[in-house]
């Protein structure tokens, strides 16, 4: 049995479902199951899944159709504020009770926080932002992302009843795709046994997310702007055709570096992930603190003086020239086709 | 206020990464090593603290004898020494790394330093396992926040701040505590010439690892196979906007 942590989906509150990353560490725990059964001889392919705290209405439809068939439920008042070693007190229960071959989680900022704390508790190792796995003798061969997704390294992982293999998975790394034949979950809910030591590093407050522009992580178009806009104050064209596409500007960590855009707008490793339906790379070089970024885009288009730069040869379509005569005959052409 | 910041240094970053021969490693002759991202604002905090709080800031490093470059950088911004566990970082994995950390506080501690904040970076920009600080937090029995954009320390108790799924976190914790910081809140400073040359002078506690590592399971490294491209250039200069309009009507991003 694989064991799944899911998360709820962000932003969408109780009418919500279950986060995309947790779909796909679902979908990747059913071929894994499936994989570990095979290789083991047994026929126990099943998928678990833990929600931890109050969890959104659409959240038990979407793990049936991922056809999870036990669904374990931590419900506590305790848990209504997020603290990492709540959730992993309950994730550990559930661990000695069940003893899954492996615990996966996704390779979210929770996922991978709440996995750290069970490989702590547990003493074992511990495989992050894992592409692929396998099985392999008695436990799991792992390719992971390593230096920000330029490469990927092989580990080998023990697995099984008593010592799970401990996963996280990179997002993207499969597309979330519904089970041959939904389930009908069985939903255990239990009281998991909290110290006081597990909530005191708890969510104590919230200041909900800044307004204004399309959240970067969801926006359907990301305009991104590199070193290549030349200034602080340059940035209006880029942010006009953002708006007019009702996407998101993204920036490169030089742009942040240099002060001339803020943090929470940088895609790339030390930024947010970013997976829209078009990004539009203008003046980014492409290097691989920013590639870890917006790998996950569907289609690029880049502008750029350079035609040898990486974001260019990497992209789907590109331009080349100065950003700023292109990027506002771009906006006159848009006005003019939507009038 | 006693200020513990640990270190890690990783790969210079460029265009591309290129692995040594053997498969084992990421290949450094061109690129150096630089702090990894996130912990130079954990460096940076450290700093701050023991200015607004008085006591003293100290840099730890597990690497080989070269990762003192790496104290050095640390030191050469204000923190007032450092400790170098020598060792091959490549043969630690996560939980020994914590181990170790965890002993030199504890030894510390013993001799009279007790740190009141042990402070990480969120995820090391190479190997990315999101683990040391955690683990090191258990082994110490102390409280831990990830992701830390901000903090501040007053009455014994530290605030944190940090991004969550819904917006902007707060912690409260009570000190001693653990912390993995994120960039993005800290602001790193750079070096001074008088920094500098006082980082060259300073005392760096060397130590011998406390155990042998149980090593991180790495059986190789290997790169993503070379993708040629497929770019299809849609033209030179503002001319090409017409060309730019229609792929986004193609795939149905116009308003």
């Amino acid at each position: 049995m694989i064991l799944v942590l899911v998360e709820p989906e962000a932003g969408a509150g109780m009418d919500g479902g279950t986060e995309l990353i947790s779909l796909e560490a679902l979908t990747f725990a059913r071929s894994l199951a499936t994989a570990v059964a095979a290789g083991s001889g047994s026929d126990d392919a099943a998928v678990e899944a833990l929600v931890v705290g109050p969890h959104p209405s659409g959240m038990l439809a979407e793990l049936a159709a991922q056809g999870v068939g036990v669904v374990h439920h931590a419900a506590d008042p305790r848990l209504a504020s997020y603290s990492a070693a709540a959730w992993a007190a309950s994730l550990a229960e559930v661990v000695a009770a069940t003893g899954p071959a492996a615990v996966l989680a996704a390779g979210s900022p929770r996922g991978s926080e709440v996995l750290a704390h069970l490989a702590a508790r547990l003493n074992l190792p511990m495989a992050a932002n894992c592409v692929t796995v396998r099985p392999n003798g008695d436990g799991l061969l792992a390719s992971r992302q390593v230096m920000g997704g330029s490469a990927l390294e092989e580990v080998r992982l023990i697995g099984g009843p008593g010592s799970p293999a401990l996963l996280t998975m990179a997002g993207h790394a499969v597309e979330p795709v519904a089970a041959e034949a939904a389930t009908s979950p069985e939903v255990r809910t239990f009281t998991p046994q909290l110290s006081d030591t597990d909530l005191v590093a708890r969510v104590r407050g919230l200041e909900p997310v800044r307004t204004g522009g399309a959240d970067l992580t969801k926006a359907r178009v990301v305009v991104g702007a590199g070193r290549g806009v030349g200034g602080p104050e340059r940035f209006g064209d880029l942010l006009e055709l953002a708006d007019l596409l009702g996407g998101a500007l993204g920036v490169s960590r030089v742009v942040t570096s240099l002060g001339w855009r803020p943090h929470h707008e940088q895609v790339g490793q030390t930024g947010s992930r970013i997976s829209p339906d078009v990004y539009l790379a203008c003046g980014i070089s492409g290097a691989i603190q920013h590639w870890a970024g917006c790998a996950g885009a569907r289609t690029i288009i880049a502008i750029n003086t350079d035609a040898e730069a990486p974001m260019v040869t990497k992209a789907d379509y590109a331009v080349i020239g100065d950003l700023h005569e292109i990027v506002p005959a771009i906006v006159e052409e848009l006005r003019t086709r939507l009038a | 206020m006693e200020v513990l910041v640990c270190i890690k240094r990783v790969p210079g970053s460029s265009g591309t990464v290129t692995l040594t021969p053997d498969g084992l490693g990421v290949d450094t002759r061109h690129v150096g090593y630089v702090v990894s991202p996130h912990e130079e604002c954990a460096v940076e905090a450290a700093v701050q603290l023991v200015e607004t709080h008085g006591g003293s800031a100290t840099v730890l490093t597990l690497g080989p004898d070269d990762a003192v470059e790496q104290l050095r950088e640390a030191l050469a911004v204000g923190v007032g020494s450092g400790v170098h566990v020598v060792g091959d970082c490549d043969r630690f994995g996560p939980a020994d790394v914590a181990a170790e950390i965890a002993q030199v506080v504890r030894t510390h501690a013993a001799q009279g330093k007790s740190y009141d904040l042990v402070l990480f970076g969120n995820d090391s920009a190479d190997a990315g396992n999101f683990q040391v600080g955690i683990r090191a937090a258990y082994l110490l029995g102390r409280p831990v926040v990830t992701g830390v954009r901000s903090f501040e320390v007053a009455d014994g108790v530290v605030l944190a701040r940090g991004d969550g799924p819904e917006g902007a976190e707060l912690f409260e914790l009570p000190l001693p505590a653990v912390l993995t910081v994120k960039e993005g809140g800290i602001t790193p400073r750079y070096p001074s010439i008088p920094g500098r040359l006082k980082a060259r002078r300073a005392l760096i506690e060397r130590l011998e690892p406390a155990a042998e590592p149980s090593g991180s399971g790495r059986i190789r490294l290997t790169l993503p196979p070379e993708q040629a491209s497929t770019v299809e250039i849609l033209g030179t200069g503002p001319e090409a906007a017409a060309a730019v309009v229609d792929v986004l009507q193609k795939i149905g991003v116009t308003k």
